[in-house]
């Protein structure tokens, strides 16, 4: 099937500060696609590019097969929603939402149909008499979202739309974001440095780094399968314990001499002679006491510091003389000073490369 | 238990006496040496300021011989508007003696184009320079900002030319063209700032709304920019009234504004200075910008501060 979106070699400077060099992304019909990355990594710039709101340097952009590098951004069939909501603030939500269609000159009765259709789907019909200013962040991104449902686009664009939010509006909108994806199947383009809501609504994450795509691939494969160091570390909370060493054959020996077996890992390519490699395991992926047990590496471990979080418990530990973080259920009582056994399970882990930092 | 009991209960007495105890805000006197400061400069500036005001009006109302033998700082005996008539109905302006205000409608004819050209052309600049950044808008930025350091009367000569090779020299046209261009790099300055203040995700969603360059212009940036107009409004209007040069250079004998007639009475050569009719024509020149800045001084304030707010 042809790309919903197609984005190829682009390049962006301003000035002579590269921000995107050479980036190819194949977006298919009707995914939902999230970039993630830290904040000045050049995420707003890719969607402002795909959006018709820069001009590019070099390379393509492609929306429904057909080439929209030189286009407007309103004759590229897109919808953007802000951070900043950018509502009109002069305007009531009404004609914030027919703003466009008035612009492009459509018959009054089609314009009406459209608003009400968009204030239905977001509900927002008590709304629409409103100005800006009396409305709370919440409702002003749904209005926000309300314009760009109204132009009945094909690709939908949204620039960090919740980072204004507080915590509980962040995670209801965030749902509805995803039941209105479901609804509504368009291709989705959303921006964000937020993990949580990268994991929780991405068909696929592009992780993004200083303009360059480090991995694209779904949420699982992102998570379990980082391809290298900085993916690695980026996603997760808490994040990845990272143990550095050597690896030789079958073992790793870690800094301080302590071995463990990696031979149930499953490399990526054919391995040559000993390197000095990194091997990451997640928190939850350390496993402590009876469960520990039947790993294939275990260790003894005195906890530190535990921190309670209601549903599980965090316990900050030392392995192989490195400070480690593991997570726990709530139901087992631990205590900072606990002598405890702590293992490991290696084909959950990953290894990698202390050179090139990728995936070994 | 007990402990609880300690923290949530009535607070233990430390120290004895309950109506001395601080508590709550901090009381504030009135007579701190930091307010006596403010108001002694506040009140000394306003006596300054108003002081020779105080004394234009009252010689205003005075007849000659009560001037000439009495206290300038006398209110006067018998107060009489007499000279205020004669300065704006029958006062001499060089040839003519028609008072100020054939001045007067002059600076009107002249004022209000001058102002309203030079505002909207200044608000398009602004806006052109913030959100359609074109190929050398900097540079553009810079020369106009350079333009205003130049004083104006390196440039007379050359606009003297420029208009009379237009064959609009000493008409209104002439100073209406010279006030808008002058008037350019301060406006555009003040208009490209508070543009740039405005969040630059506004615009971008009114583009991927589909509107252009003026439908954006007019729709959605000049709602929001009511305090920069005003403050822009006040500067123009000040300015163009205030303006001697300009008139006495371009308009022409004819369209001479009220500042140039006003010099025009109070220089005249002929008989005895007449001092009441002076001030009171000096007072009648004046009062239209003070009455702008009375009536929205505080807008401007604001305006001012939101213009400043980035550069
Ligand atoms: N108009 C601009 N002029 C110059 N540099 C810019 C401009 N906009 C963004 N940048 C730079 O480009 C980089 C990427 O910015 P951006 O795409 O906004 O990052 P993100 O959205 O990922 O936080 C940043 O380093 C930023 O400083
Ligand atoms: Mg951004």
């Amino acid at each position: 099937m042809q790309p919903s979106v197609s984005i190829k070699d682009l390049s962006l400077n301003f000035g002579n500060v590269k921000v995107l060099e050479r980036l190819n992304l194949d977006i298919a019909q009707g995914e939902f696609i999230v970039l993630l990355g830290p904040s000045g990594c050049g995420k707003s710039t890719l969607l402002n590019c795909i959006a018709g709101l820069l001009d590019v340097s070099d390379g393509q952009i492609f929306i429904n097969g057909k080439n929209v590098t030189w286009e407007e951004p309103k004759d590229r069939g897109i919808g953007m929603v802000f951070q900043s909501y950018a509502l009109y603030p002069q305007m009531t939500v009404e004609r914030n939402l027919s703003f466009g269609l008035r612009v492009s000159g459509m018959a009054k009765d089609e314009i009406a149909r459209r608003v009400a259709r968009a204030a239905e789907i977001l509900q927002i019909q008590p709304l629409l008499g409103r100005k800006p200013a009396n409305l709370s962040g919440g409702q002003r991104q749904r209005v926000a979202i309300g314009r760009a449902l109204v132009r009945d686009v094909d690709v939908f664009l949204f620039d960090e739309p919740l980072s204004n939010l507080d915590a509980k509006l962040r995670s209801d909108l965030r749902v509805e974001i995803k039941r209105l994806h479901a609804r509504l199947k368009n291709t989705m383009i959303y921006v964000t440095h937020d993990q949580i809501e990268a994991l929780t609504l991405a068909d696929r994450i592009a992780i993004m780094k200083n303009g360059v795509i480090q991995q694209l691939a779904d949420p699982h494969t992102i998570y379990n399968k980082p391809v290298n160091l900085y993916v690695a570390g980026f996603i997760g909370s808490p994040s990845m314990n990272f143990i550095n060493g050597s690896l030789d054959g079958a073992t790793f020996t870690a800094d301080d001499g302590t071995k463990i077996p990696v031979g149930a890992y499953d490399f990526a390519a054919q391995r040559g002679a000993a390197t000095k490699a990194v091997l990451g395991v997640r928190p939850e992926h350390i496993l402590l006491g009876d469960a520990a047990q039947g790993m294939p590496f275990q260790t003894q471990a005195e906890i530190e510091i535990v921190e309670p979080m209601g549903s599980e418990t965090l316990a900050w530990t030392k392995v192989a003389g490195i400070p480690v973080t593991f997570r726990c259920s709530s139901d087992i009582p631990l205590h900072a000073g606990d002598k405890v056994t702590v293992g490991f399970d290696i084909a959950r882990g990953s290894l990698f490369d202390a050179q090139s930092e990728s995936r070994l | 238990m007990s402990q609880t009991a300690t923290m949530t209960g009535s607070a233990p007495a430390t120290s004895g006496n309950a109506a001395t105890d601080p508590r709550g805000p901090r009381p504030k006197p009135f007579f701190t040496p930091k307010k006596i400061m403010i108001y002694t400069t506040l009140i000394f500036f306003a006596l300054y300021f108003l002081f020779p005001l105080y004394v234009m009006v009252v010689t205003s109302l005075k007849t000659m011989p009560e001037i000439r033998f009495g206290n300038i700082f006398a209110l006067p005996s018998a107060p009489s508007f007499d000279a205020w008539v004669k300065a704006w109905t029958s006062a001499c302006t060089g040839l003519t003696c028609n008072g100020l205000s054939p001045g007067f409608w002059n600076s009107v004819k002249i004022t209000i184009p001058s102002t309203i050209v030079s505002i909207f052309i200044a608000a398009v600049n602004g806006y052109a320079l913030v959100n359609w950044r074109f190929k050398g808008s900097e540079i553009f930025f810079a020369v106009l900002i350079f333009g205003s350091f130049i004083p104006y009367q390196v440039m007379l000569y050359p606009l003297v030319m420029l208009t009379r090779g237009m064959g609009i020299f000493g008409s209104l046209q002439a100073v209406i063209v010279i006030h808008t261009i002058f008037g350019m790099p301060i406006l555009t300055l003040l208009f490209r700032n508070y543009f740039a203040s405005l969040p630059q995700e506004l615009f971008k969603a009114a583009r991927v709304d589909g509107a252009g360059f003026w439908r954006i212009f007019f729709e959605i940036m000049l709602p929001m920019s009511l305090p920069i107009f005003v403050v822009a409004l006040i500067l123009q209007i000040t300015g163009i009234w205030n303006d001697f040069l300009f008139g006495v250079v371009f308009a022409g004998p004819q369209n001479y504004p009220m500042t140039v007639q006003l010099n025009n009475i109070v220089n005249s050569a002929q008989g005895t200075p007449e001092y009441n009719v002076n001030m009171a024509a000096t007072v009648l020149t004046g009062l239209v910008p003070l009455i702008i800045y009375f009536v929205s001084g505080k807008l401007f304030v604001r305006g001012v501060a939101a213009g400043a707010v980035k550069g």
